[in-house]
Formats: C-alpha cells, structure tokens, sequence
C-alpha cells in the first residue's frame, strides 16, 4: 500500500497466445477501475503484447480443457488434428467469432483501456534482446526494466500475480 | 432520474465497469450514474466495485433479464 492508502497490483505476463491474454489484461484494466496502482511486467512470449501490430493465435495442440461449443454439445480436439495446416487459424478465427458474438472485448481494445489507465508497463529488456525487438516495434507509453525493477515494484504491491 | 445513463447491454466481464469507472470519472460527487446490464456477473461485480471504490449503490433491479443499477459517485 502507498503512503495515501491506495492499494496496488502487480501481474507478470508470460503467455502471448489469443486466450492466455485475457487474464492479464482483464485483471489490470479491472483493478485501475478498482483505483490501484498497476504495473505489468511482460517478459518472454508475453513480451509480442507490447508489439504496435497484435496477431494474436491460439492452438487446440495439447490443451484437453479446451471445448468448443458446437451444435449443442462440447467438443475437444485430438492433438494430430493440429497437425493439419490451417486448423489452428481455424481455432482463432472460431475463438474471436465466439467473442464477438459474446461481447467479450478484444485484446487491442482492452490494452488501449490499460494504456488510457495509466496502466504502468515494462517490457523485459532481456527478452528484448532475446529475440531482437526494439521499442519502435512496441507502443508508446512503456518502459524497459530487468527482474530488479519487478522486485521492486513486487515489494510495494498489495497483489502480485504471475500469469 | 440519474444524472447520467449507460447502456451496457450486450457486454461482457469486464467492460461494464470499465465503462462504469469511465462514466464516473467525468461526473461530479454526488451525481448518480444509471447502468444497464445484461452481463448476470455485473450484479456481484458491481457491488464489489462499490465497496473497494466507495462510491454507492444506491439501487438495483433484476427482471430476469436485464440488471439495472444506480450508483452515486463518492465525494
């Protein structure tokens, strides 16, 4: 908690597919509704929902949880169907039709919320060079720290999760 | 009547309070914001954002279908 009583949170993003992007985001732009102090450290494949351009993807590929509604019933995919070219941009496609139809908000329009929030985000500056980002790839607004700078920001947080 | 109205109708988790908060920070204390809603989550959801920001929940309505709230903004 910070010296005037305002309650904070911390998220470490590590998962950059269509449906691991949901709880990050959601949570954060819930949590600055809430009136906390957020910050969001994305570091490996969490680092591309930083990038200017999203493309987010989902696969069916070893994830038994993941059931489709599908003429009334619930239907899993057996992993050599991902085998099968385009059944994974099947999936997404599917997925985001599924969204729409829901109103579930899209990633891009729940970041814009988290940048208007004044969400603070930090992108991994080792992951940066891992696999050779650089700012101009990334949306304005965002700040390059190393695991010290979460550390920190942890120590002061109220919350902190690791997604 | 409430000062202002939204029509969060057809949302989903969580942007009727993100639209709620939005709403509510271009408004003055003490002026109450309308809310629809047909998200069933929005009923727990809104109390809960009540308590943590303390603003009020000066009404709630349930038809079945649609979930009607009036908030007034803390001063």
């Amino acid at each position: 908690m910070s010296a005037d009583g305002t309650k904070s949170m911390s998220i470490i993003v590590t998962k950059g597919t269509l449906d691991w992007a949901y709880p990050p985001f959601i949570l954060s732009t819930t949590a600055a509704a809430l009136g906390l102090n957020v910050t969001m450290f994305f570091t490996f494949y969490g680092l591309p929902l930083l990038l200017k351009k999203l493309d987010l993807q989902m696969s069916p590929l070893g994830n038994p949880a993941m059931k489709m509604p599908m003429a009334g019933m619930h239907m899993g995919m057996p992993n050599i169907m991902s085998m099968i070219p385009f059944v994974d941009a099947g999936a997404t496609a599917m997925m985001q039709n599924m969204m729409k139809k829901k109103g579930v908000a899209s990633i891009e329009e729940l970041r814009s919320l988290a940048v208007e929030s004044d969400i603070r985000m930090i992108a991994c500056q080792m992951t940066m060079d891992l696999f050779e980002y650089s700012l101009d790839d990334m949306i304005g607004g965002i700040e390059l720290g190393g695991a010290a700078t979460y550390i920190e920001v942890a120590t002061q947080s109220d919350i902190n999760l690791f997604i | 009547m409430a000062d202002q109205v939204l029509d969060a109708k057809g949302l989903n988790c969580p942007l009727p309070i993100l639209r709620a908060k939005k709403a509510l920070a271009g408004m003055a204390a003490g002026q109450t914001l309308e809310i629809l809603a047909t998200d069933p989550g929005s009923i727990k959801d809104f109390e809960a954002f009540c308590r943590t920001t303390g603003h009020s929940l000066v009404e709630q309505q349930n038809d079945g279908k649609i979930f009607r709230f009036v908030i007034r903004k803390a001063g």
